[in-house]
């Protein structure tokens, strides 16, 4: 996969570098790419709002970059919102976190207080890409990029996570598990901007965990992803729980089943088991040479149970 | 015709202005504009690693920065890691070491490897592959390069 889109880019970065030294006819619309910087959301909002053609928010662009760069998209604007005062700043609110637009995965993972408040959600960040794509890749574009494969979405959607959206109707909240809506899309409208997500206050003896399977250990995309948020009471029954599915449907599933399996049980072999079945259940992958349909709902239920344990022993030793 | 965008940002210390194009990568212009040769592109779509430098401290793909995103910043780049005729240790361990077979992946590795001695100047072996998993080598199976990296890491520690 690797070789063949570096031989296409190969031609891209050709007729890139012939448009950019000033040759006419080659690379389009690409010619015509506005890059606007404005100082505030509203700003922004405003540009993308009056966009004729194709307009996009440019956040870490480790996928609006890929994408153009692979022709995949042609926008004619892009909208930079690094400049935006306050979007790249981790704040503790209301006993959470409110994580900005702008915030790299690298501030994200050098964040003590976070990684030690929703581990699982950092388990989902750390597996973004290198080292060099997590000092730009942020969240919010993780998000909105609508990947199923999206490995900080399922996490963040297990553990509550809502966003703030801005857009030219004002300014809403909406659930992170509300805005997938398949691959490459998302609920937002146009001239919305996520303005941060955040993370809200846990309840005592809770853990969450995210673990994907994938044929490489890094730099490699989710065959399926188990996203496990739960708390327990002070005698290790699990309470409350959330589990959330990734890469084996069109958006992140939430199958009621997998919660109900585990709630009342401090994780016996039974609970597990009947964990790992509605997670097998659920699930709808597609078949591809990354993973055959038979594998990857075999794995869910395998990962289901390996990342529930792992929440509860997070969820243990968290007071 | 899209606009033109002047940029001025800092590249090993020394100030650089140049005009470019909105599609144009920060790569691009080290490359091209610039001249710094030593900054690889293997892959432009941030798999390789072969293009990273230091973006105001930190590590990143200069193919997944837009030049015009550029501005105003503090840019690290591998021509900027000797001092004068005086070698990194990392590029003398990887020199002594046989850290480098072709070396066309070698400048974003010794940029990588030195973001990761400043944060942890004593990685272990595992520590440093998993930092060092976004720069491919299709050359030396990666075992002489961190060799090279913690023979280094030692070294600066006076070990
Ligand atoms: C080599 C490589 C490996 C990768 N590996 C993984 C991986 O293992 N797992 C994984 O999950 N991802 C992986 N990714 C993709 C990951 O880097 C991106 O999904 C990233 O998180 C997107 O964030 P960004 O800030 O770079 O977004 P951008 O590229 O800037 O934007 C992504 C999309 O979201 C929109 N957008 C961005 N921010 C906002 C906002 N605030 N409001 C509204 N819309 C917005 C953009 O318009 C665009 O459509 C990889 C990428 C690369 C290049
Ligand atoms: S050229 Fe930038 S990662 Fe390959
Ligand atoms: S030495 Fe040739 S790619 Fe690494």
């Amino acid at each position: 996969m690797l070789l063949q889109a570096a031989r296409e880019k190969g031609n891209l970065a050709k007729i890139r570098r012939a448009t950019v030294g000033g040759d006419t006819g080659q690379g389009g619309s690409m010619t015509g790419l506005r890059y606007e910087s404005p100082p505030t959301l509203d700003a922004a909002v405003a540009l993308l709002n009056n966009a004729k053609g194709l307009a996009r928010v440019l956040a870490g662009g480790t996928d609006v970059i890929v994408q153009m760069e692979t022709d995949l998209i042609e926008p004619e604007l892009l909208v930079d919102i690094k400049k935006i005062p306050g979007l790249r700043t981790i704040v503790a609110e209301n006993g959470g976190f409110r994580i900005g637009a702008t915030v790299s995965g690298m501030e994200m993972v050098e964040h003590a207080a976070l990684c030690a408040t929703w581990p699982g959600v950092i388990d989902g960040v750390k597996l973004i890409g290198s080292i060099q794509v997590k000092g730009r890749a942020t969240i919010a574009g993780n998000l909105c990029n609508g990947s199923p494969a999206a490995d900080s979405v399922p996490p963040l959607a297990a553990a509550g996570a809502v966003a703030r959206v801005i857009g030219p109707q004002g300014t809403r909240e909406i659930a992170v598990a509300k805005i997938p809506a398949g691959p490459g899309k998302t609920h937002l409208g146009k001239g919305e901007i996520v303005e941060s997500i955040f993370l809200p206050a846990r309840a005592k003896h809770s853990g969450d965990a995210y673990e994907r399977f994938t044929p490489r250990t890094e730099m490699d995309i989710a065959v399926v992803g188990v996203a496990v948020n739960l708390t327990l009471d002070t005698s290790g029954v699990v309470i409350s729980a959330r589990v959330v599915l990734g890469a084996v449907a069109p958006t992140i599933l939430e199958p009621a089943d997998c919660a109900k399996a585990i709630v009342g049980t401090r994780l016996e072999e039974a609970a597990l088991e009947q964990l790992a079945a509605a997670a097998s259940a659920a699930c709808r992958p597609i078949d591809d040479k990354r993973g055959t349909r038979e594998f990857r709902v075999t794995v869910a239920g395998v990962l289901a149970r390996r990342v529930a344990q792992k929440a509860y022993d997070r969820a243990r030793h968290i007071a | 015709m899209s606009r033109k965008h002047h940029i001025t940002l800092q590249v090993n210390g020394d100030e650089h202005e140049f005009l470019c194009e909105p599609q144009q990568t920060l790569l691009d212009v080290i490359r091209d504009e610039l001249m710094l040769t030593g900054t690889k592109e293997g892959c432009a779509t941030g798999d390789c690693g072969a293009c990273s430098v230091m973006l105001d401290g930190r590590l990143v793909c200069s193919c997944l920065v837009l030049a015009v995103e550029a501005e105003g910043t503090s840019v690290e780049t591998i021509e900027g890691m000797a001092s004068g005729d005086r070698l990194h240790p990392l590029q003398r361990n990887f020199l002594e070491l046989n850290g480098l077979q072709c070396g066309i992946c070698t400048p974003g590795i010794l940029i990588a490897a030195r973001a990761l001695l400043e944060k942890n100047p004593n990685p272990t072996e595992t520590e440093a592959r998993y930092w060092l998993a976004g720069n491919l080598c299709r050359c030396t199976g990666y075992d002489k390069v961190i060799r090279s990296v913690l023979a280094a890491a030692a070294e600066m520690r006076g070990a």
